[in-house]
């Protein structure tokens, strides 16, 4: 079947279960949480009928510790809340990083004020996760079973990003499996059977190993910071939109880079220099491309929906070689979802429009 | 209990080293040195455990989700397929391990400030559910490895090092009686509480942890052994006094015995 003739109306949701599930997902344990309520739906219906397990946990803490014991077992596992579910798990998505175990995380965020917690670590410890921004469903699609082959090429925990929009839109999607290298086989996972073998293993995120007292600081923090550091080499993402001649270049991740292509694209229609960057992984930064992007800018416009927050990456990839501004802000909805008037085109294009003509705007919430 | 409570310095490295303890080789142990305090029942419990997974053969599929706690140190000495998990978090861990890996042997190593504080709903929930795993707790009534402090299990009277006039029900509420509460639950098949203190109560310990991993190959659901260990460091005690502490304070509150077997409560002598 084509995927012309394979696409089906569906929500963002249920698209992101069916590339789950397409990946080779076959474990999830969620707890109910608006926006991220129906993925946890969707897969407690599907997974079942796919010989998989989905566990409605007690809460987002043992979620993810549910995930965490699948993914140490070798399979393809995940869980995923909102942010503030997010908060909670942070203490177990610190620790199985450095356990180096494979595991994806969904965040179907209210808005985009979880970019810190996604970008910084989000919890104790030294350390970053992967972080893939999906525009729209279709992209989604791919984005999850990237996020499965990420997590486990890199024995490292990859993190989906979406919001109110993305999980509740209905669109026409086509759920094509995306074919990836072959990847080496889990012989790091535990099935028990290399008890009494003198070789059985010990997935510890505190640098134990089998056979010796006590933890080498040295070997595992620079196993660990080397292997980030080859992520963070590899793995940047982006895309962009007329930035050659762009005097103005707008940055946008996620559905707010979906208003603000649209705007764009419309703008350059009617002959001004405006280009769109959009980072596809939040970590690693696509600094390089979007030092590349804005060389010749005069002005660089970061378009997100909180207060400021991914701006700080602008400017570290700008590096002062032009105006950083920022013209979006906290936009929400009386019951905090995220649903804004910032994600409307023409008020997207009113701001753009200002920042073209270098007019200051109110920015740190725009309700 | 005395009513006077001796000091024993524990701020500074201890002066002499920890004795090997005697016989504690299994053929599932990687060294036989340890690091933990004379005198402390948690290496006994650990040599119960991995004597019970030999004589049933089950080296080979079994996987064990470890907390953190002291017993955390001897985990780079056991042979076998291991999950180190958060402070409270193992039974979660366990449940996503061993839906993925239902023929495996799956147990969790707890101490009770793990299971009993930081942890207490996950073990509640994954016995509700009855999950089919067997949880371990190694209860000695107090913070082992932060120095002897106040836990969920500390008995009332009993002297920590955040409870110094002893545990005052007024004030710092009662202890909870984990294996006692977690029979009452529909998905436990087995419950019963051991002791590390003398010769029978390690038999009895291995002997219920046998029963427990039975339970479990046979899939009748969630199964749990509370042992009690000694910890006469964090109990304050001279090391030889640590079994008769065990038996004259925590024992009485903690009662030994089985309480729940093939699904159905035990009757009480």
């Amino acid at each position: 079947m084509s995927a012309a003739t394979s696409r089906r109306l569906m929500e963002g949701s249920e698209a992101i279960a069916e590339a789950a599930i397409a990946a080779g997902c076959r474990f999830f344990a969620g707890y109910p949480m608006t926006p991220f309520t129906e993925l946890l739906e969707h897969l407690a219906r599907r997974l079942p009928e796919e010989g998989g397990t989905c566990i409605n946990a007690e809460s987002e803490i043992e979620a993810i510790g549910m995930a965490w014991g699948a993914a140490a077992t070798g399979a393809r596992a995940a869980t995923g809340s909102t942010g503030q579910g997010l908060s909670l798990m942070q203490e177990s998505l610190s620790e199985i990083t450095r356990a180096e175990i494979p595991l994806v995380v969904f965040n179907m965020a209210r808005g985009q004020g979880d970019y810190f917690q996604a970008t910084r670590g989000g919890g104790h410890g030294d350390y970053r996760h992967i972080v893939l921004a999906p525009i729209d469903a279709s992209e989604a699609v791919a984005h999850t079973q990237l996020a499965f082959d990420l997590a486990d090429r890199w024995r490292h925990p990859v993190l989906v990003m979406g919001d109110y929009l993305l999980a509740h839109t209905s669109e026409a999607v086509a759920v094509e499996r995306v074919a990836f290298d072959p990847q080496p086989s889990k012989d790091w996972a535990v099935d028990g059977s290399l008890g009494g073998s003198g070789r059985s293993r010990n997935l510890n995120p505190i640098g134990m190993e089998k056979g010796s007292k006590g933890i080498d600081p040295d070997r595992f923090w620079r196993r660990l910071q080397e292997k980030q550091d080859r992520i963070e080499a590899a793995e940047p993402r982006h895309e962009t939109f007329a930035t050659e001649d762009a005097e103005l270049v707008v940055v946008a991740y996620g559905t707010v880079a979906r208003f603000a292509r649209y705007v764009v694209q419309e703008l350059r229609a009617e002959g001004a220099k405006v280009g769109l960057f959009r980072p596809i992984t939040l970590w690693p930064f696509p600094s390089e491309a979007l030092a590349a992007c804005t060389a010749g800018a005069t002005r660089v416009a970061c378009l997100e929906q909180n207060a400021g927050q991914m701006i700080d990456d602008v400017r570290l990839a700008v590096l002062g070689r032009a105006p950083v501004v920022p013209i979006g802000g906290i936009s929400t909805d009386p019951a905090g979802f995220g649903i804004g008037r910032l994600l409307d085109a023409a008020v997207v294009r009113g701001r753009v429009e200002a920042a073209l003509a270098g007019r200051e705007l109110d920015t740190g919430v725009v309700v | 209990m005395s009513d006077d409570l001796r000091v024993i310095q524990t701020d500074s490295p201890p002066a002499e080293g920890a004795c090997r303890t005697q016989g504690f080789g299994s053929p599932l142990q990687l060294s036989e040195e340890h690091d933990l305090c004379p005198g402390c029942g948690e290496p006994v419990a650990l040599r119960a455990i991995l004597d019970a997974v030999e004589t049933l053969d089950l080296a080979q599929r079994a996987i064990g989700v470890v907390g953190i706690g002291c017993y955390t140190a001897l985990t780079s000495l056991i042979d076998l397929d291991l999950i180190q998990a958060l402070h409270g978090r193992a039974p979660s861990v366990a449940t996503g391990a061993k839906r993925m890996r239902p023929d495996s042997l799956l147990f969790t190593l707890q101490g009770d400030g793990d299971m009993v504080n930081e942890g207490l709903q996950e073990v509640i929930h994954a016995a509700a559910r009855g999950e089919n795993v067997t949880c371990i707790l190694l209860n000695n009534g107090v913070f082992g490895e932060t120095g002897g402090h106040m836990t969920a299990t500390t008995v009332l009277g009993q002297r920590t090092k955040n409870s110094l006039e002893g545990r005052d029900a007024a004030y710092h509420g009662h202890p909870i009686l984990i294996a006692d509460l977690l029979s009452r639950l529909g998905g436990a098949g087995y419950v019963a509480r051991a002791s590390v203190h003398d010769a029978p109560g390690v038999a009895r310990a291995r002997r219920y942890l046998e029963r427990a991993f039975e339970s479990q190959m046979k899939g009748e659901g969630f199964s749990f052994v509370e042992i009690l260990t000694m910890c006469p460091t964090g109990w304050f005690v001279p090391t030889a006094e640590g079994p008769g502490y065990l038996d004259d304070v925590l024992a009485p509150i903690h009662q030994l015995g089985e309480l729940k077997r093939d699904g159905a409560l035990v009757e009480p002598d």
